[in-house]
């Protein structure tokens, strides 16, 4: 470890990884529940299990993002952090506010939550992926302020890296379209709309930056290759992001009551998104072709390869294959949509996070660059069992998609949701096989933390 | 990438890019919010149709169902349920209201919330006025 200060980032990666864990295991509830109806009903209902899985998503991959922040800047800044100290507390104001949440969705009617927490002052709740109590949301507002004026001071007092530029942006982009979250008009229209400024604007937009700086930073430490080129590249890939990103917003606004234009803007502009991920792609085997250097953590290389190919995949082939407005009139809102929300975060969101953690956490505990060779080999198999058993899912849910749309929507004596729904089942008992694959993968990893054996050097 | 091609050139294609494109969306924005009125359905939201959003939100009902098809896609898409129910306020209050407290055996079912009959008349409001909106002739057909 460079400077003493990195230390900080090492919390936020275990808490990462402990709520991954979670969320693993109420997705696994939930593919169950999809096939046994009743499984845990009614303790635990679906919509109650959902927002645990989704929350605790979100939740973690921000204790990805902030750790990643924490660990790189003092690096590309070659300063100390501006204050540890900071940093260490808004950690346990942000777990202790994230694990009070998921206990009150857990432990109560959500609509108690919704009385206790006071929601009838300041309505936010009861939206997707923004279920959190308007208390909570405020506390994650309070926590990315904190952790944006430490980052941008110790900035400001070091060098300026094009990377930690474009981290600083991702990260503010990301607390300002937060606050959409607290725009909740009764008219339905208008509450959709702007809620994408929130949803759209972080995966599509300002977390790229954030996805683009960690890789670019892992894939400099790792491959030697010239900081010039290195962020030249991270530029251009960034560019076309935002680019076909921020109109591509427009995909979203086919059919709920906005103007029938957003057909034309959303398909065109989306259309380009895939390729700043493909770009990413030959962006990172370039760059390990010209490495200068090999090396030791061979399971971090592996992650910073699949981060761009699977994203590549999830966001934009399977993003693509739906994006198009006369396609995506009959996939709205299907299981399509499920398989392609499945693989573009698993690829784009969860593999960098884990790549930074796999570079950084090592350095954390001490060692020189690597862990073991045992413990590699450990990581790079649940890198394998992981990432293979997300492509079935993903196959599994197009699978299920695709007769669903076909029976409801496209067939002359069109089915009703239920109905279909038990027609399709056999795809969702095998997601749900490999959703548990995905979950020994996962065991695996976190075992790999645990596996001793003398560590990798420079060679 | 060519030497000729500069860092420099690419951070500003970036940021004029971003500048540029954000610019365009804030005024297809403004744009948007200013024909919604024709779309929305907005001259029908009463009182009961916010109550009715109210309960819609403190229930979660999203977490199950899609609405104009954005949510999860565990159980039916309510958009157009008002129509699929034969534009009947009374059959949406009487499957609600009729969920068993402990589910049915082996299969999906819709958790009992107590509503009051209050708020069972204002998520039925709510949905009719949903089911108005114009979304473009969405979903295909009446099934959702």
């Amino acid at each position: 470890m460079q400077y003493k200060s990195q230390a900080v980032a090492k919390p936020y990666f275990i808490a990462a990884i402990a709520l991954f864990i979670g969320q693993i295991v109420f997705g696994a509830i939930l593919g169950l529940q999809y096939v046994v109806g009743d499984f845990l009903f009614p303790e635990i209902p679906f919509n109650v299990a959902r927002m645990v899985h989704t929350n605790l998503l979100i939740i973690w991959l921000l204790f990805g993002f902030m750790g990643a922040a924490y660990y790189m800047v003092p690096e590309e800044t070659e300063t100390e952090l501006y204050s540890p100290k900071l940093a260490i507390i808004l950690f346990w104001v942000f777990l202790a506010a994230s694990v009070l949440t998921i206990i009150g969705y857990l432990a109560v009617p959500y609509a108690t939550l919704a009385e206790m927490t006071g929601n009838d002052l300041l309505p936010t709740m009861g939206r997707e992926f923004l279920e959190q109590p308007t208390i909570t949301k405020i506390g994650i507002v309070i926590v990315c302020l904190g952790l944006l004026f430490n980052i941008s001071m110790t900035a400001l007092k070091g060098r300026k890296t094009a990377i930690i530029m474009v981290m600083i942006l991702g990260l503010w982009g990301l607390a300002l379209f937060f606050l959409f979250a607290f725009y909740n008009p009764v008219n339905l229209v208008l509450d959709k709309y702007f809620w994408w400024w929130v949803v759209h604007m972080w995966v599509e937009g300002v977390w790229e930056l954030i996805l683009g700086s960690i890789l670019a930073f892992v894939l400099i430490k790792m491959t030697g290759v010239d900081r010039e080129i290195i962020e030249k590249w991270l530029y251009v890939i960034i560019a076309m992001a935002l680019i076909s990103g921020i109109i591509g917003t427009g995909h979203h606004y086919f059919w709920i009551g906005t103007p029938d234009y957003w057909q034309w803007w959303g398909s065109i502009f989306s259309a380009i998104e895939p390729i700043p991920f493909f770009m990413m792609v030959i962006f990172a085997f370039n760059m390990v072709n010209k490495r200068k250097r090999d090396h030791p953590n061979k399971a971090a290389m592996l992650w910073a390869i699949g981060t761009p190919v699977m994203a590549f995949l999830g966001a934009g082939v399977w993003g693509f294959m739906h994006t198009l407005a006369p396609v995506n009139y009959f996939t709205h809102g299907s299981q399509i949509t499920a398989a392609h929300g499945h693989m573009a975060f698993y690829g784009a969101y969860v593999m960098v996070v884990l790549a930074i953690i796999s570079y950084a956490m090592p350095i954390l505990r001490g060692r020189a660059a690597a862990n073991s060779r045992k413990s590699q080999v450990v990581e790079m198999w649940s890198f394998w069992l992981m990432t293979v058993s997300m492509v079935f899912i993903t196959l599994f849910l197009t699978g299920a998609g695709i007769l669903q749309v076909w029976l409801q929507r496209i067939s002359e004596a069109p089915m009703g949701f239920m109905v279909v729904q038990d027609k399709i089942a056999i795809f969702y008992w095998m997601r749900e096989v490999a959703g548990i694959i995905f979950l020994l993968g996962l065991i695996l990893y976190v075992i790999s933390f645990f596996v001793g054996g003398e560590e990798e050097t420079i060679s | 990438m060519r030497e000729k091609f500069t860092k420099s050139m690419a951070r500003n294609i970036f940021y004029g890019g971003t500048v540029f494109f954000f610019l365009v969306f804030i005024g297809l924005t403004f744009d948007t919010v200013s024909v919604l009125p024709e779309r929305d359905n907005r001259h029908n939201i009463t009182e009961q149709v916010a109550l009715g959003k109210k309960v819609w939100e403190v229930n979660n009902c999203v977490g199950c169902h899609t609405l104009l098809g954005e949510g999860a896609y565990f159980a039916p898409e309510l958009g157009n349920v008002y129509k699929r129910f034969g534009h009947s306020k009374d059959a949406i209050i009487a499957f609600i209201k009729s969920r068993p407290v402990e589910g049915i055996k082996g299969r999906r079912s819709m958790p009992q919330f107590n509503l009051s009959d209050k708020e069972l008349d204002a998520i039925a409001e709510f949905l009719k006025y949903a089911s108005e909106i114009d979304t473009a002739n969405w979903p295909p057909n009446i099934e959702g």
